[in-house]
């Protein structure tokens, strides 16, 4: 294993919908900076156009 | 699919909440991208706060970092490509995401199911799966998307649900591909309860009738013409990666496949060609939300592994003011009744219901919002507390579950503690329910503001609860799942103990021969193996099972059958499942009808029995999708179709049969099922209700099957018959009782929430993976233990547990008499009985306590409440809502 002046404890996340956004959330807990950059105005991705979801039918936002 | 103007807000919930210019639409920018000079600026003229800024210039930022994760998502397929679907000729043509719009609240309809042309509600829709996806004539995606089928149902079944008149909805598919957990179950009830329509074929073209209906016309199974008119059809689009997508991989110079998804090893599913770079969601190829989350999870697992050195290096802590003491202050509070955009404001009369709250006792100040949860009306929430001094806070707007944490987190920065604040649910409970009466609602918005301001009168400031963090963990399970979770924890430098039942660690790796996209298994399980045994933070305990398992996250102990015994600080559990028994097919009385892995085995060590062998006969979902086991195992087709290829690569004169209901190798598996039939491997499908009929004849093997497109029962004769027998859990009950965690009906445990915690249980410190959720093929089990040891890593990293305080309490600890009604009730394991010099009590724990509140209400003695929920403040409530 590299000692902590060899690496940097940050990551780029590529992308702000559902996956982009847990995985950030699973880095700032763990200790690690997050730089999400996403393309559109907000974050959201697709998940937030879509109306209600499988199994409960229950709202997707 | 509706007009916006050139400067909008995406969507009314969007982080965050702040307004864009749409530069191809906007008066100024479309001038000065023609190299004019910027006319109109009415919105810089006008706007109070001087937000436009024209001259905003994209920059160039560099950053230094240890790892990237790519999330790019899809694009869905541009279903105008298939020209016999006439997409863009016919108004009432529709794609999948234009159908989830029409149905969604927030959509161009507002909910309203019609259709586009006239805005009549249809009374006919059809979908049309696999546009665009397991299609090489009309575009190039031969995969399976994954998720369509499922949607589709979905979709189908909130349109009968909105439909005010009997709605006829149908579903023309190949093969439905309802593989996932609980998918089944959906599909059953979208069948049989519901009444929707299944009708298996590909539709070969539309017409527009004069009334805008649509008149489609397909051949059906038995090859017959038909013609049939529908209102409306929804194209279910698949899913392909986006331009800017292939562009940024490109840019990254990661390899891409085929299909220009980012290529993975199964053994290594998240990691792309370039070290440090990792990869998830459909990027990695078509999957659906639960697998999309957790893949998110297992590339941070990945990258947390790669800079675990480096852990807390940049790490910035969120600084609160320091707290005011309120206790001896006299009760000011402030009121702020939400619109929630239109969600409230367009049924609840918020004005009158913010004059109401006026005259309610100790209410020092009330505010109407248009979306109390947008940044800058956070903002201002925490100026009104300065300004006005309240120290009490009632929001009255959409849902505690969702928005509460975010209005308590306002509430500290403005230096009073969050649980002074109470939420009164005006919307989820009230206008979304009861939006066809407005001056109702308007009135029973007034009783929860009521109510919610007589309970925030005796709110009292809590402070968190911190126990102490073992930081270790406990896998219950030694094949690649549990090996892969065990190292990605390890490899961070926390301390694993492994616990494997068998005498060998590997589980069903070791009868694997290789993985779908063909990788063989051996030498990755070896190596695996190897590491799990050589590591300095793993301990392995072979032929153990659970004693028993005591206390809560960060403190557990554990003692196993062996006699050992260790404390760590969560669970991951890894347990596996097994095949099932079979007692049909005459499976245990002819040696040459055997099971799945019996036939790798045959391939691996006898390919000369094949070789002289002349039929082979598969039969699918062996005791899957049967009423009594009603789900569908998953892996099987693409392990069935995988096995075909290699018998007919020993013997390519070998007839080989595949007896089976739908075919479901989905994602890029679908490649095989492709290759199979290209080889001339032959496919009959049977119907529940006429299986087929297996029989000893003159001591050969004879099995009968009624084809589907003849009609005509077939007679084969073949050497031998692999049945692909469903995977079901083994000895979960037992676990789940002892680690107080949950089951699904099926006895496979059950995550926290499907979508969005797909690897947790509702028990805090407890994660789950591999098979012993579900059944899923090596890559995805891979991935979901790489998850569930991030989501594992979250708690591990912290520096003690941090519980919040609504939790059980003592209000009188003389009078509890140790009776153990509420230790026998509590879900959680949270409350244990202890002989203390008063005589047997209760003892809280308070680290397990969800607050539920069972034991408060089941103790007759009133003992113990719930902080934050006590009686007074319970009955404060009604007396508000009586006495108004």
């Amino acid at each position: 294993m590299a000692s902590g002046k060899d690496v940097v404890g940050s990551v780029l996340i590529a992308g702000g919908g559902i996956v982009g956004m847990q995985a950030a959330l699973d880095l700032a807990d763990s200790g690690f900076y997050v730089h999400l950059v996403e393309r559109a105005p907000g974050i959201g991705g697709i998940m937030a156009q879509l109306d209600k979801t499988f199994p409960t039918n229950e709202c997707a936002m | 699919m509706d007009k916006r103007k050139a400067i909008y807000v995406p969507f009314a919930q969007t982080v965050p909440l702040k307004y864009t210019i749409d530069r191809k639409a906007c008066i100024y920018f479309k001038s000065i991208d023609a190299g004019k000079k910027g006319k109109c600026n009415a919105c810089a003229k006008f706007c109070e706060n001087d937000a436009i800024d024209f001259e905003q210039k994209e920059t160039i930022l560099d950053l230094n970092v240890g790892s990237v994760i790519m999330a790019p998502g899809f694009q869905a397929f541009d279903p105008s490509k298939v020209e016999a679907y006439h997409y863009t000729d016919f108004k009432n043509v529709v794609s999948s995401m234009d159908f989830e719009r029409i149905l969604a609240a927030t959509g161009p309809t507002g909910g309203h199911l019609v259709r586009p042309s006239d805005k009549e509600e249809p009374k006919s829709i059809a979908w049309f799966q696999c546009v665009g996806s397991r299609d090489v004539n009309r575009c190039d995606n031969a995969y399976c998307s994954s998720v369509c089928c499922m949607y589709a149902v979905k979709e189908a079944m909130i349109a009968m649900e909105h439909a005010h008149n009997p709605l006829d909805a149908a579903i023309f598919y190949m093969d439905m591909r309802t593989y996932g957990k609980d998918f089944e179950k959906y599909y059953n009830r979208a069948k049989d309860d519901m009444g929707m329509r299944f009708i298996r074929c590909r539709v070969h073209s539309v017409e527009e009738n004069e009334d805008k209906s649509l008149k489609i016309r397909y051949v059906d199974e038995q090859g017959n013409i038909k013609f049939e008119n529908f209102d409306m059809i929804v194209l279910s689009v698949g899913i392909e990666s986006s331009a800017t997508a292939i562009e940024l991989g490109n840019k990254m110079g990661i390899e891409l496949d085929k299909y220009n998804f980012a290529k993975t090893s199964d053994f290594t599913p998240v990691a792309t060609s370039k070290p440090g770079i990792y990869v998830a969601g459909c990027f990695q190829g078509p999957k659906d939300i639960p697998y999309s989350v957790m893949e998110a999870s297992a590339a941070a697992a990945a990258a947390s592994v790669d800079l675990a050195p480096a852990r807390g290096q940049l790490k910035k802590i969120k600084e609160f003011p320091p707290e005011r003491d309120v206790s001896a202050e006299e009760t000011r509070m402030g009121v702020f009744v939400c619109n929630c955009g239109i969600n409230i404001g367009a049924v609840v009369n918020v004005h009158e219901v913010a004059e109401y709250a006026k005259t309610l006792s100790n209410v020092a100040y009330v505010q109407e919002n248009l979306f109390s949860c947008s940044q800058d009306a956070q903002e201002q929430l925490a100026e009104m507390i300065k300004e006005h001094n309240l120290n009490r806070v009632v929001v009255a707007a959409c849902s505690p579950r969702t928005h509460e944490p975010l209005f308590q987190e306002t509430m500290s920065n403005a230096g009073i503690n969050k649980h002074l604040f109470e939420m009164a649910n005006i919307r989820d409970q009230d206008s979304w329910v009861h939006s066809a009466d407005h001056d109702a609602a308007t009135e029973k918005a007034k009783d929860l503001v009521a109510m919610g301001v007589a309970k925030a009168n005796l709110r009292v400031a809590l402070e968190p609860i911190e126990v102490p963090l073992t930081k270790s963990t406990m896998v219950l399970g030694g094949g690649p799942a549990g090996m892969t979770a065990a190292l990605t924890i390890a490899d961070q430098g926390f301390k694993v103990y492994l616990v494997e039942k068998k005498d060998v660690l590997g589980g069903h790796g070791l009868k694997m021969r290789k993985t779908f996209s063909g990788e063989p298994v051996k030498p990755y399980l070896d190596d695996i193996v190897k590491r799990v045994n050589d590591h300095e933070n793993i301990e392995v305990y072979l032929g153990a099972e659970l004693k028993m398992v005591s206390g809560f996250i960060g403190n557990f102990h554990t003692d196993l059958t062996t006699g050992a015994s260790f404390d760590h600080g969560t669970v991951v559990i890894a347990m596996g499942a097994d095949s099932t028994k079979v007692k049909e097919y005459l499976y245990g009385e002819n040696p040459n009808v055997i099971k799945w892995f019996d036939l790798d085995k045959k391939i691996e060590e006898d390919p000369d029995s094949i070789k002289q062998a002349k039929c082979a006969v598969a039969i699918h979902c062996v005791g899957s999708r049967e009423p009594d086991r009603p789900y569908c195992s998953k892996i099987c087709c693409t392990h069935a179709v995988e096995n075909a290829i290699d018998l007919k690569e020993i013997n390519p004169d070998l007839d080989v049969y595949m007896l089976y209901r739908d075919i479901r190798t989905y994602g890029r598996l679908e490649e095989l099922y492709q290759k199979a039939r290209s080889m001339g491997i032959l496919f009959i499908r049977y119907d529940l209700d006429s299986k087929p009929k297996v029989e000893e004849v003159d001591g050969k093997l004879q099995v009968t099957v009624t084809d589907h497109i003849l009609g005509r029962p077939i007679v084969l004769s073949p050497d031998f018959i692999t049945l692909y027998t469903a995977i079901a859990p083994k000895g979960t009950e037992e676990i789940a009782n002892m680690l107080k965690v949950t089951l699904n009906q099926e006895k496979f445990f059950l995550e926290a929430h499907m979508k969005l915690r797909p690897v947790e249980f509702s028990t805090d410190g407890m994660f789950v993976c591999g098979i012993a959720h579900y059944p899923k093929p090596l890559d995805e089990c891979i991935a979901q233990a790489q998850a569930a040891a991030s989501r594992a890593v979250t708690v591990l990293a912290q520096d003690k547990v941090i519980i919040e305080p609504i939790v059980a309490a003592f209000i009188d600890k003389e009078a509890c008499r140790g009776c153990g009604l509420c230790v026998a009730l509590c879900p959680y394991g949270a409350l244990d009985l202890e002989d203390t010099a008063e005589g047997r009590k209760v003892q809280l724990i308070s680290a397990s306590c969800k607050g539920c509140g069972i034991c408060a209400a089941t103790c007759y003695r009133h003992a113990i409440s719930i902080n934050a929920f006590n009686d007074n403040q319970i009955e404060a409530q009604m007396h508000a809502f009586l006495n108004k």
